[in-house]
């Protein structure tokens, strides 16, 4: 028998030295791509790491994409605590700009241009969550796997945003991708020159993070998801409504993807590109399985990966090399922290049993 | 005005149909023995850029494919350990390859983008290609063209008509059954993913040495995976089947092209995403058609019910739960 002080220390111990691996190895694999695509890896890196957190206007950059990926990741909780694959949430961050843009045009000519925002973010949220409210009753009237559904309502919604640029939002004169006609300064989310940051996207997230561990935590909607999530026939048994609650996850993580693509049109772009998205519905997929599903970890992760990203913008200049390189670290992290997991429970399994067996004679 | 030639248009499609076929019959395979390789829209990206770079650098196509199936059979072997030896969620790591896949082919490949290199070059089969109208659909391609039909075959009759069909049907349907026959469920799944992955790597190859020839960012083949693995469901888990899928798809693209000349007011946006929206539409009416409710209203309905069946195929039942011996 351990003392109660081992049991304590021994775990710590334990957690750092996994750590420690899944770290060695995505090094050791990021590396060997580096080397194949015959670039030095540690000035990649030194770049990588320069690019995000050289000086204040990087960092600045960093949070930017920070806020979005947060809200997503957030917003990604709801879903996979109920077992739901919200890959659509790329489509709903896109709908949650076409919203906005949508409202902040009708504003245009408004005396009231901070109501005029408000009324866009609140239109954003609702844009996300009718995205997601349609792949959810697909999935629970219509049968259809919410991965197929959430995938191919992505490509819908990249196509409606190329139509209004290319047809009704176009620009005066010739249509182009770099987007609709920039908005006037007034309709742009208020930013604090002394440190480049919107203040009001700030208390956004932060909201989104304690509304969302509130939720989750101390409400019956997150008892519900769980307890569906965990054991959807048995939550029946219970009398749960798994399709209701399904479908109320898939709002909720809507309505928060809705919000960053807001956030992206009238905070970061100030107008609607087809490139809106920039992926981070996707790669918040990746921070909420990183984060093991856990909603403190989650704006550290999704930090760690705007730096990635962020970062990753200098090497095109500094070494000739394409940014993607961010995307490879993010994905070995997630693969590598999964394969220790396993790796993990199997040696505490064998170690179970070796423990069981003289028990049982 | 385009002239809608049918012999050119059905050329067109059993063309680019290629490497759509392979991709569904490999995935068929490996979803056969009870395992999702979700990852395919990512591999083929990968095993297509491999290839590309492998044949521009050896000067050798044959070289350049097997780089491509390689990648393929690499990306399928992840995804299979990880799913059925440390028991980690295929789903969750064949999404997070799909990702990798891609951002590690536009990174490796970017010194290879745009660049003119080695392509596949047609081959018409002599004799037959004399035939009015079959000779000039079938058999004016390239190699891989005419190894996408014949594996239509092969798959078909592996997995129906021979012991080792049986086998990988058993490891899909009844993992525990099979085991008791004597079968190593695991060891199955992993060959099957890995034959699949193969094939999905083949399907890259052969975006990138003929179907769309070269490499970039983006390479065209986007998307392609995700069609792919929706195909087979719409299949119902049977290679024919899904084969005639990517035909229909592969002939809603080129019927696109000329859709695209006979009304230039609808912008082009439409018909690129068209198929997707399609995907969905077919998927709901797989899954309605399949309803107890809807089966029962059929009943006495001659044509509805074979209308139904046409629409029907039940997955296997391990699909996607690793097999765990007591």
């Amino acid at each position: 028998m351990n003392t109660s002080r081992t049991n304590l220390i021994l775990p710590l111990i334990q957690q750092s030295r996994h750590a420690l691996v899944t770290v060695a190895a995505v090094f050791f694999f990021t590396s060997l791509v580096l080397i194949i695509a015959g670039a030095p890896p540690l000035a990649a890196y030194y770049h990588i790491f320069k690019g995000s957190l050289g000086s204040w206007i990087k960092f600045s950059h960093v949070i930017k994409s920070w806020i979005p990926l947060t809200l997503c990741a957030c917003g990604l909780l709801f879903t996979f605590r109920i077992g739901l694959w919200n890959i659509g949430i790329e489509g709903q961050v896109m709908m949650g700009a076409v919203f906005t843009t949508a409202v902040l045009r009708l504003g245009l000519e408004s005396q009231m241009p901070a109501l005029v925002i408000l009324g866009s973010i609140l239109a954003g949220l609702v844009g996300g969550a009718l995205w997601a409210l349609f792949a959810g009753f697909l999935k629970t009237k219509g049968g259809v796997n919410e991965i197929f559904a959430g995938l191919g309502l992505n490509f819908v919604a990249q196509g409606v945003i190329l139509w209004l640029i290319f047809g009704p939002w176009k620009r005066p004169g010739v249509a182009s991708m770099s987007g609709t006609e920039v908005f006037p300064p007034a309709l742009w989310l208020p930013q604090l020159a002394s440190i480049r940051l919107s203040l009001p996207a700030l208390v956004i997230v932060c909201l989104a993070l304690i509304v969302t561990a509130l939720i989750l935590r101390y409400t019956k909607i997150g008892l519900y998801l769980k307890a569906i999530g965990n054991n959807p026939s048995a939550a029946y048994l219970f009398g749960l409504k798994p399709a209701r609650n399904m479908v109320l996850a898939m709002i909720f993580t809507g309505g928060f993807a809705g919000v960053a693509g807001s956030l992206q049109v009238s905070g970061v772009y100030h107008r609607l590109l087809p490139a809106i998205s920039s992926n981070y519905g996707y790669l918040a997929l990746l921070v909420a399985m990183l984060s093991n599903y856990n909603i403190w970890l989650v704006p550290l992760v999704a930090l760690f990966f705007a730096c990635l990203n962020v970062g990753s913008i200098q090497l095109p200049m500094a070494l000739q090399l394409d940014s993607s390189l961010s995307g490879v670290i993010q994905g070995a992290l997630v693969l590598a922290t999964l394969g220790v997991h396993a790796w993990r429970r199997q040696r505490a399994e064998v170690r179970g049993q070796k423990a069981e067996d003289p028990s049982s004679l | 005005m385009i002239e809608l030639d049918i012999t050119i248009l059905f050329a067109g499609v059993i063309a680019g149909a290629a490497p759509i076929v392979l991709a569904a019959l490999g995935e068929t395979i490996t979803e056969k023995a009870g395992l999702i390789n979700l990852s395919l829209d990512g591999s083929i990206l990968l095993s297509a850029m491999a290839a590309f770079a492998v044949a521009f650098e050896t000067h050798s196509l044959l070289a350049g494919f097997a780089a491509g199936a390689l990648v393929g059979a690499l990306m399928a072997l992840t995804v299979a350990v990880f799913s059925i030896y440390l028991g980690q969620n295929q789903v969750a790591v064949g999404f997070v390859l799909t990702l990798m896949g891609r951002d590690l082919a536009y990174f490796i490949g970017n010194p290879y983008s745009r660049i003119q290199g080695p392509q596949v070059k047609p081959l018409a089969v002599p004799l037959l290609d004399k035939m009015l109208f079959i000779g000039d659909v079938f058999f004016h391609h390239n190699l891989p063209v005419y190894f996408s039909l014949l594996l239509i075959l092969l798959c078909w009759w592996y997995v129906y008509h021979t012991p080792y069909g049986l086998k990988l049907r058993s490891v899909g349907e009844h993992p525990r059954a099979a085991f008791a026959r004597g079968i190593n469920p695991k060891r199955l799944q992993l060959l099957y993913a890995i034959c699949g992955g193969l094939m999905v790597g083949l399907a890259g190859a052969t975006f990138s040495l003929a179907t769309k020839p070269g490499w970039g960012r983006p390479q065209g083949a986007e998307g392609t995976g995700w069609i792919a693995l929706a195909l087979v469901i719409f299949g119902g888990w049977n290679p024919v089947r899904a084969a005639i899928g990517a035909y229909l798809f592969s002939f809603l693209q080129v019927l696109g092209i000329y859709l695209q000349g006979w009304f230039p007011s609808v912008p082009a946006q439409v018909f690129q995403v068209a198929p997707f929206p399609l995907m969905i539409f077919t998927l709901l009416i797989m899954s309605v058609a399949q309803k107890e409710s809807v089966q029962i209203w059929a009943e006495g309905k001659a044509h509805v019910k074979a209308l139904l069946n046409m629409f029907s195929g039940m997955a296997p039942s391990a699909l996607g739960k690793p097999y765990r011996p007591e």
